[in-house]
């Protein structure tokens, strides 16, 4: 069941990459391009010259985004509708998401947010049953709610901004200034990998193992909600009013999403080590993919996990040159990032200077994610420095 | 390599050491929380600086030799690589590439080399053609050769990254220090009188320094931290501040933080001003100025202390400054009052009538710690406004013995004016000996049915106590005296008669007071607000005997300043360093997503015939080029078919 992709037949002439663009692909760009001139002329004063910068760099992200993977099209849509329809539909009161139908059952930011939560805990269980019961039908279902828990995840992040500007303009900020909000991100932008890969690879059985890791962090972001009433709107301490903010965090967790994806797929490596070792016939391994193709995927998630991963230390070291007066003080998130860093890079290393592959090289990749936890979360928990922005 | 790796996991556990104990906190801290032994030992050790200490300065050069040998190493084989099409390759080799082809069509060799070469540059390739031997040709093609030079890039940045670092740390001052040559200074001194060996000159290297500026003051000069002191650092020019503002959301939590500075310099033709504030720092010549952080800068108190022991006389009124002391004479003997702190406002969470959770504004506050001759202290914090709670309102104060603990508060309700007078003068003629005595005999004999003239007497004589007690050292005493004087079965009822015979007392003297000294007409009895400042009192009382302070200051009047911490660093490595960044974000991506391929298409003649050799090689990513390689392969098979 799992024929990937790649050996698929293919057409002998492959065009050039612009020329392989369609229709659809220039009314994305044409509407990105209206989004943003329209975001400019309107808002413009609002926004410091960086934030203008981010804005357009970001224009131009996702065109090519879409352009080079398809899907994101039909979620960019998907999220900008419905977002602007949940924007629409407060007018220009917060009260709105106790009497409108739509907002305090589908769009409010915290109803979206927890058809997000719901869709993945679903998506879970269906790569679950795929993968345990060979059924075709339920891994697609399991994909079609990963989408969906990914548009709502989207969406939830998106009217969350937009519900901060209407509690307070000055209240107002963009949603990934705490614990709470960059869970989100996080779901988000690992299922988002997974799909990605998914579709490379054309094996669905792997969703059970990366979504497993995606349905805890949604079992935290629930226990955050309900224990803490971590989803309430906060406003900004001072040191995290900066343009730094938008770039910084979502970086970051492009790096934690790759991560945390890699350690999944060394814990689905070391269990089809395992059974095929004693039955290569098994169920199990058949629907898996090759222990090569898990390896050769761990190894370019964990390249990308570290690529971001150093653009996301760099961004926050010239951030904190800005805030705190110097872009390395040796605050425990600071070296903490530096030990995650470090520990990523002796794992390229030992695979790509000593030819490491396989076992140890999964072990090691479910080890770094708990640094990488570690760096995330025991920071802000057990020890006391600047960055302390997401308190438990 | 072995060594690299070794190292780069070496750092990051050296690393963890320096997140896990707290670093350059004060070295007594550290004596209290480890004891002396273990002081000396971490202290030797270098934990409590741990990324200055020798052995992980040491553990970083080894990682930054290791990777410049590495890049010197392997730099000239990378370029060659990078450049060189290596046209001369063995036709032996080629056939034992894991990739290769061979197959036959129609065709001279040097026209099919132009097609097939032509093909190869539009997969992307860059491509060279030569003579291949007497009667072949062969075409060279690579791809991604900037995989390569990522290495280069990320590796040398490490390098460069660390030179701009150490540029910017404190290494020449701490090798200053070991050899004598600076001293750094441990003793709170005014800024004139600082040693010259502890003060560096404003043309000196790198810097991180904060110094606190009052408004209306300036410095020109900033602290640095050494060991378990200070070094005072020069700035060439000087920095005053007009004002310093904090903004708040409706919440109270805080939303800004900005200071107006202005900077004299004999350079500039008038001062510069500028408003700094967090994320937005002030950079003049090269030193870039911080808001860092903000204290009080010496608000003027006024404050009126009513004797606690003599509450007729007139408040005495202190006046001072925050971060002075002002001696103070008291019936209990000489007293310094030290003004520590200031709030201009307290926001508190707080219930709302309906339940909800709110925020409450509890008005200015003032912090001061109070000292008797012997050097003991107790420290309080007075607020300034009265405070609701239930109907009634009061004055707050609460005290502890030690900044770690949190306050005991007390409430003193306050009387119709607002003013303490009543609940003073209650205070004082339950205290005052005659007054009492006459009191309860007055009780006693309005008693039915006590003959006996002895025994009225000695009642009398312990109620007095009794009162004296409660009034002098609270509720705990008298608790304290029940435990001791009556069997464990009868200490419940006997606290109770206790707290009837006291609260009876203080009652008719309460009464007393309304009638006697406030003129009240109580024919109708105490009315219910005079009701509940007794009861409010009663509470008051009891929890005072912890107190400790012969008077009730209160704040009324202030003026604020405020200073703002400014953190001034000159980092003249930081360029270096954010080049260095860019060339690690830039060769990381490179090295990940450009994968280095070599292909060649050796084509001999071989009759009307041309025998065709493609063979190819990527560095790292195997699985992925064997995929492209099969797929040009079919490509060219189907070009030089054509």
């Amino acid at each position: 069941m799992s024929v990937p992709h790649e050996y698929m037949e293919e057409p002998l002439e492959q065009p050039h990459f612009l020329k392989r663009l369609g229709l659809f692909d220039g009314l994305w760009a044409v509407l990105l391009l209206a989004g943003t001139v329209y975001t400019i002329a309107n808002f413009s004063v609002l926004m410091d010259r960086y934030e203008v910068g981010i804005l357009i760099g970001t224009g131009l992200a996702l065109a090519l985004f879409g352009w080079a993977w398809k899907p994101i099209r039909p979620l960019g849509l998907a999220v900008a509708a419905l977002s602007l329809f949940a924007v629409w539909a407060y007018g220009d009161t917060l009260a709105a998401a106790e009497t409108d139908f739509f907002l305090k059952y589908l769009f409010s930011s915290q109803s979206a947010i927890m058809w997000m939560s719901a869709l993945f805990v679903m998506a879970t269980a269906a790569y679950w049953f795929a993968l345990v019961m060979g059924s075709t039908f339920s891994g697609k279902v399991g994909t079609a709610l990963t989408w969906s828990a990914s548009t709502m995840g989207l969406v939830g992040l998106m009217v969350r901004w937009r519900e901060s500007y209407l509690i307070s303009h000055d209240v107002g900020h963009i949603p990934v200034a705490n614990l709470y909000e960059v869970f989100i991100l996080f779901a988000v932008i690992t299922g988002l990998l997974y799909l990605f890969y998914e579709k490379r690879y054309n094996n669905r059985a792997m969703g059970a193992f990366v979504l497993t890791v995606v349905s805890a962090a949604v079992a935290f972001l629930l226990w955050y909600s309900f224990e803490r009433g971590a989803h309430e709107i906060m406003p900004l301490v001072p040191a995290l009013q900066s343009y730094w903010m938008k770039i910084h965090v979502p970086t970051n967790f492009v790096g934690y999403g790759g991560f945390a994806m890699a350690a999944m797929l060394g814990v689905a490596y070391l269990l089809v080590d395992w059974r095929a070792a004693k039955n290569p016939q098994s169920a199990f391994v058949r629907r898996m993919p090759s222990l090569d193709q898990l390896d050769d995927l761990m190894h370019k998630l964990i390249a990308l996990g570290f690529a971001f991963f150093t653009v996301a230390t760099v961004l926050g070291a010239m951030w904190a040159a800005e805030a705190w007066g110097g872009y390395w003080s040796w605050d425990p998130k600071e070296t903490w990032a530096l030990i995650v860093w470090l520990n990523y890079a002796a794992w390229l290393h030992m695979r790509l200077t000593k030819g490491w592959r396989g076992k140890p090289l999964a072990w090691w990749a479910i080890i770094g994610l708990f640094i990488t936890l570690f760096a995330f979360l025991g920071v802000n928990m057990f020890l006391s420095g600047l960055h302390s922005y997401g308190e438990l | 390599m072995n060594l690299a790796i070794t190292l780069l996991v070496a750092v990051s556990i050296a690393s963890i050491i320096g997140t896990v104990l707290q670093q350059n906190l004060p070295y007594n801290d550290y004596v209290i929380k480890f004891g002396p032994f273990w002081f000396e030992v971490f202290n030797a050790l270098g934990l409590y600086d741990v990324y200055g200490t020798p052995w992980f300065l040491v553990l970083l050069g080894l990682l930054l030799v290791s990777t410049t040998v590495c890049v010197f190493r392997n730099t000239p084989a990378i370029i060659r690589d990078m450049r060189h099409f290596r046209l001369d390759v063995q036709t032996k080799s080629l056939r034992s590439f894991r990739h290769h082809a061979e197959w036959s069509v129609k065709g001279a060799p040097s026209e099919l080399a132009d097609r097939l070469g032509k093909q190869l540059k539009r997969d992307g390739y860059r491509t060279r053609q030569g003579d291949y031997g007497g009667n072949a040709r062969i075409v060279g093609a690579m791809r991604g050769s900037m995989g390569r030079l990522g290495y280069l890039l990320s590796h040398s940045a490490i390098v460069i990254i660390c030179i701009g670092g150490l540029m910017d740390g404190n290494l020449p001052l701490k090798f200053a220090d070991s050899t004598g040559k600076i001293r750094a200074e441990t003793r709170d001194l005014p800024i004139a009188n600082v040693p010259a060996k502890s003060v560096i000159a404003s043309d000196s290297g790198s810097f991180r320094g904060t110094v606190n500026i009052p408004e209306g003051s300036s410095a020109d000069f900033v602290y640095l931290g050494l060991r378990d002191g200070y070094l005072v650092q020069k700035l060439p020019f000087e920095i005053a501040l007009d004002e310093f503002r904090i903004e708040h959301y409706p919440t109270g939590q805080p939303k800004s933080y900005e200071s107006d500075l202005i900077i004299f310099d004999e350079e500039l033709e008038e001062p510069l001003r500028k408003t700094i504030a967090v994320n937005h720092p002030l950079v003049y010549k090269g030193y870039a100025i911080y808001q860092s952080s903000f204290s009080d800068g010496g608000s003027r108190m006024v404050l009126q202390a009513h004797s606690l022991d003599n509450p007729d006389t007139e408040a005495l009124r202190l006046e001072g400054r925050i971060g002075q002391r002002l001696p103070v004479e008291t019936p209990r003997g000489k007293r310094t009052v030290e003004l520590i702190d200031f709030k201009p406002f307290n926001i508190f969470p707080i219930e709302e009538e309906d339940g909800s959770e709110g925020q409450k504004n509890f008005g200015p506050s003032v912090i001061f710690r109070l000292r008797d001759a012997s050097g003991e202290a107790l420290e309080y914090v007075n607020y300034m406004q009265p405070v609701p709670r239930g109907e009634s309102l009061f004055f707050l104060s609460g005290v502890r013995s030690t900044p770690s603990e949190p306050y005991q508060y007390l409430h003193l309700p306050l009387d119709e004016n607002d003013s303490l007078k009543r609940f003073l003068r209650l205070r004082a003629k339950a205290m005052e000996m005659n007054h009492l005595q006459t009191e309860v005999a007055a009780q006693l004999a309005s008693m039915a049915g006590s003959a006996d003239a002895e025994l009225p007497q000695k009642v009398a004589n312990s109620i007095v106590e009794l009162v004296q007690t409660f009034v002098a050292e609270g509720i705990g005493a008298v608790v304290a005296r029940v435990e001791s004087s009556a069997p464990e079965a009868e200490q419940d009822a006997a606290l109770k008669s206790f707290v009837n015979v006291i609260q009876n007392t203080l009652g008719a003297i309460y009464v007393d007071l309304l009638a006697e000294e406030e003129g009240k007409d109580l024919g109708e009895g105490v009315s219910a607000a005079d009701q509940r400042f007794f009861e409010d009192a009663m509470n008051a009382l009891s929890l005072m005997g912890s107190y400790g302070s012969p008077f009730v200051a209160q704040l009324t009047d202030f003026e604020q300043v405020q200073a703002s911490g400014l953190q001034i660093t000159k980092s003249p490595g930081k360029d270096i360093v954010y080049l260095g960044c860019v060339m690690l974000m830039a060769g990381v991506f490179f090295m990940f997503y450009m994968h280095h391929r070599r292909l060649w298409v050796r084509i001999e003649e071989d009759g009307e015939n041309s025998r065709i050799l493609f063979a190819g090689t990527g560095h790292r990513n195997r699985g992925d080029f064997g995929k492209e390689f099969q797929r040009l392969q079919r490509r060219l098979k189907a070009v030089s078919d054509a």
